[in-house]
């Protein structure tokens, strides 16, 4: 076969789908035909980049040159110019921002720069749709290692000195689990390995983008697993919102199973590995793992009090290891290229990477896989490219709902399992969220205590009642209805319920709420004492204001804002200064959000 | 589908890379063939083909093949650059589908520069 000069790498992980990218491919290839290049120019589909802001992406190969924000019509163009005439089109390149001079490479851009690629090895480099591409790149190379020069408990000292630890939230040492699942009831009976690929915190998508960027890189992983707990069978938990990665799950366990990689006496060496895939029902307890083990057995998703540990006790009451996604794809390449190589990255008790989904207030929104230890400020300024349109970072929220709020105080806080959860917050499965000025710490509270409440299943009483009262409480604080008692109530429920809850989702629960009292309290203060919102969010404690000056010289009184109040509580006249009645004024914000002349002032 | 033994994979991965790994970007030898206006006219697309052919011959995949611009001697068309990494790389001109597979196999594959149908070594300065 005649070997292609250039591989177009066009993003179709979930985010550049849903801008289309697809389409492009089709373009493009109709294009490179159109020119007479399909036997010279190759178009691949790999899984997701990362710089999910600047999708739909493609990259050029080999020459690594990175096109952002792809549209159907820039592809005549950049097929003739590029892959004909090899003149790079600069215009589809990457800016950052604030400058002007386009960066035409993938490896110079500063958002690729800094992370460090384990878990997400073949992110981009494959196509996750072919289990070749993954051998390619040493895929399943480690099984083959696990399977014939190791023992299982080569396997578990192997992982356990490496210092892994779980990826899904608490931070669990990986090879000791396995050791306590393989220990437990000693091969006697029947245990299983299961994916826990449940990932439901509010922008987070780490485990999604590992599945639909190198599915294999999951399966080689629980095989592994699998050998060294002593299973033989395997399930994959998956959020149902998550139909890409479920579609790539599933072509990557038919494939290998065709090829022999799953199934019964694997590449014939007598091990037998298959593996299941479970789609959730969209409960977010469910990703706690006696409620998915509930789940996965047909039952109501709801947690168990621990011990029994699933490690004991887990699915039909065999002893089951289960280990989050990302966990699981860092699997092999520890097996591959050893404990030493991987325990040398990161601090000295985190150890390896950790994905990202960097999120909210940021230039550079997307997914980030850094070493162990980097300090937020890295992430956020550097890798991030800082807060967008000059505004001032306040707090980055980690660890989704579960999480806390770290403030600009700790941005040279080096990111690990110990220091964030000294900061009041946990790493989680990954989510970072970063808010800028504008936003108000209550708010954030009250939103994150919204989603567990919701979601809280209702079993043990401090979660069930304690995050009602909790969000009862935020919520007259944000209408400006808050005593300082409720401030006290407010704390000391917080505490209780982070005690009594049954399952991490109440346990957690109250981080937030802790955590902006930490570090915000001065916020909560000024809703209570002075009735006014900082940040200007809590509409209710807004008082809008018509500046007569700036109305009549700006403005000539255009009575726009007259017009859109819904109360009618603006009164005033052509080219003279307009009026806002306050015992009319619902506090919606129209007024001041249709003024073009910014002429209406919050109070 | 018959199922693999472990020598199977190191097959499959051997067959695989050869075609995907001109996606680490890092090969041996770069050659670019300039395609400018010019270079097209001069008949650079057959020098690529021809390029491409003959690595197919050889089985070869540590070698990138690249296009560029005009090179500004368009008098001189087609033309190609050889780059060994870590040595300077040579300019060729003038080139024929012949003198282009003889230049493959003397200098890509044997490391020796073809003086016959080179301009010089070395590029412009580009800072």
């Amino acid at each position: 076969m005649k070997p292609y000069r250039m591989h177009l790498m066009v993003c179709a992980g979930t985010a550049c789908v849903s801008n289309k990218s697809y389409k492009i491919k089709k373009v493009l290839e109709e294009e490179i035909k159109k020119q007479g290049l399909e036997d010279e120019v190759a178009v691949v589909t790999t899984g997701c980049n990362g710089f999910c802001a600047q999708g739909p992406l493609m990259v050029v190969q080999p020459d690594g040159v990175f096109y952002q924000l792809l549209k159907e019509e820039d592809i005549p163009h950049l097929v003739e110019e590029h892959f004909l005439k090899g003149r790079p089109v600069k215009e589809k390149m990457y800016v950052p921002p604030e400058e002007k001079m386009p960066i035409p490479t993938m490896d110079n851009i500063d958002f690729f720069k800094y992370q460090r690629l384990i878990a997400l090895r073949n992110r981009g480099l494959i196509d996750p749709e072919k289990i070749d591409e993954y051998i390619a790149r040493d895929g399943y190379n480690a099984l083959v290692k696990a399977l014939t020069e190791m023992s299982p408990d080569d396997i578990i000292r192997e992982v356990k000195t490496s210092g892994l630890r779980g990826r899904g939230g608490a931070g669990f040492p990986t090879g000791l689990k396995w050791e306590l699942t393989r220990a437990s009831e000693n091969g006697e009976v029947e245990k299983y390995i299961v994916c826990n690929a449940d990932e439901g915190d509010p922008g987070a998508f780490m485990d999604r983008s590992i599945i639909e960027s190198d599915p294999h890189s999951v399966l080689e992983g629980m095989a592994i697993g699998a050998r060294a707990i002593g299973a033989t069978k395997g399930f994959i938990y998956i959020r149902h919102e998550y139909p890409l990665a479920l579609e790539r799950l599933n072509k990557a366990i038919k494939q290998a199973c065709e090829y022999g990689l799953l199934g019964e006496n694997i590449l014939d060496t007598g091990f037998n590995f298959d593996v299941d895939v479970h789609r959730g029902a969209g409960a977010f307890v469910c990703g706690e793992e006696t409620a998915l083990l509930a789940a996965l057995e047909g039952r109501f998703g709801e947690p168990r009090p621990r011990p029994p540990y699933p490690v004991e006790k887990g699915l039909w009451g065999k002893p089951t290891n289960i280990n989050n996604v990302e966990t699981w794809a860092n699997v092999p390449i520890i097996i591959s290229r050893g404990s030493k190589w991987f325990s040398e990255i990161g601090t000295e008790t985190s150890k390896g990477t950790k994905v990202f989904s960097l999120v909210g207030k940021i230039n550079n929104t997307g997914l980030v896989e850094v070493p162990m230890g980097i300090t937020m400020r890295d992430i956020v300024y550097k890798i991030g490219g800082g807060i967008p349109d000059g505004k001032e970072f306040k707090a980055v929220q980690t660890g989704g709902p579960s999480g806390g709020c770290i403030p600009k105080a700790l941005l040279d806080l080096p990111v690990d399992y110990e220091s964030l959860t000294d900061a009041g917050s946990m790493m989680g499965s990954g989510g970072m969220v970063v808010m800028d000025e504008e936003t108000c710490m209550v708010d954030v509270a009250r939103y994150f205590l919204t989603f567990t409440q919701d979601e809280s299943c209702g079993k043990c009483t401090p979660c069930r009642e304690g995050t009602k009262r909790m969000l009862e409480i935020l919520t007259k604080i944000t209408q400006g209805e808050g005593t300082e008692e409720d401030l006290q109530l407010l704390e000391e429920l917080a505490n209780e319920v982070k005690k009594s809850a049954l399952c991490g989702l109440g346990k957690t629960a109250p981080n937030p709420v802790l955590t902006t009292l930490r570090y915000f309290r001065d916020e909560y203060e000024t809703h209570i004492r002075e009735k006014k919102c900082p940040a200007h969010v809590c509409r209710k404690l807004n008082v809008y204001t018509i500046d007569p000056e700036i109305c009549v010289t700006k403005g000539h009184g255009c009575g726009v804002c007259m017009r859109e109040c819904p109360e009618g509580a603006i009164a005033g006249e052509k080219n003279k200064p307009h009026r806002i009645e306050q015992d009319k004024c619902i506090k919606c914000g129209v007024c001041y959000e249709v003024c073009r002349f910014k002429a209406i002032y919050i109070q | 589908m018959t199922k693999l033994k472990i020598e199977d994979l190191a097959k499959i991965q051997e067959k695989t890379k050869r075609l995907t790994n001109l996606r680490d970007g890092a090969g041996r030898v770069k050659i670019t063939v300039h395609m400018g206006t010019c270079g097209i006219a001069a008949g650079a697309r057959n020098i690529m083909s021809s390029l491409l052919s003959e690595m197919e011959k050889h089985n070869i995949s540590d070698v990138i093949v690249t296009t560029s611009g005009c090179a500004g001697l368009c008098s001189r068309e087609p033309m190609a650059t050889v780059e060994i990494v870590g040595e300077s790389p040579v300019k060729y001109v003038d080139l024929t589908e012949a003198k282009i597979v003889e230049i493959f196999n003397k200098h890509v594959l044997g490391g020796e520069v073809v003086t016959d149908y080179a301009l010089a070594v070395g590029s412009e300065r580009t800072h």
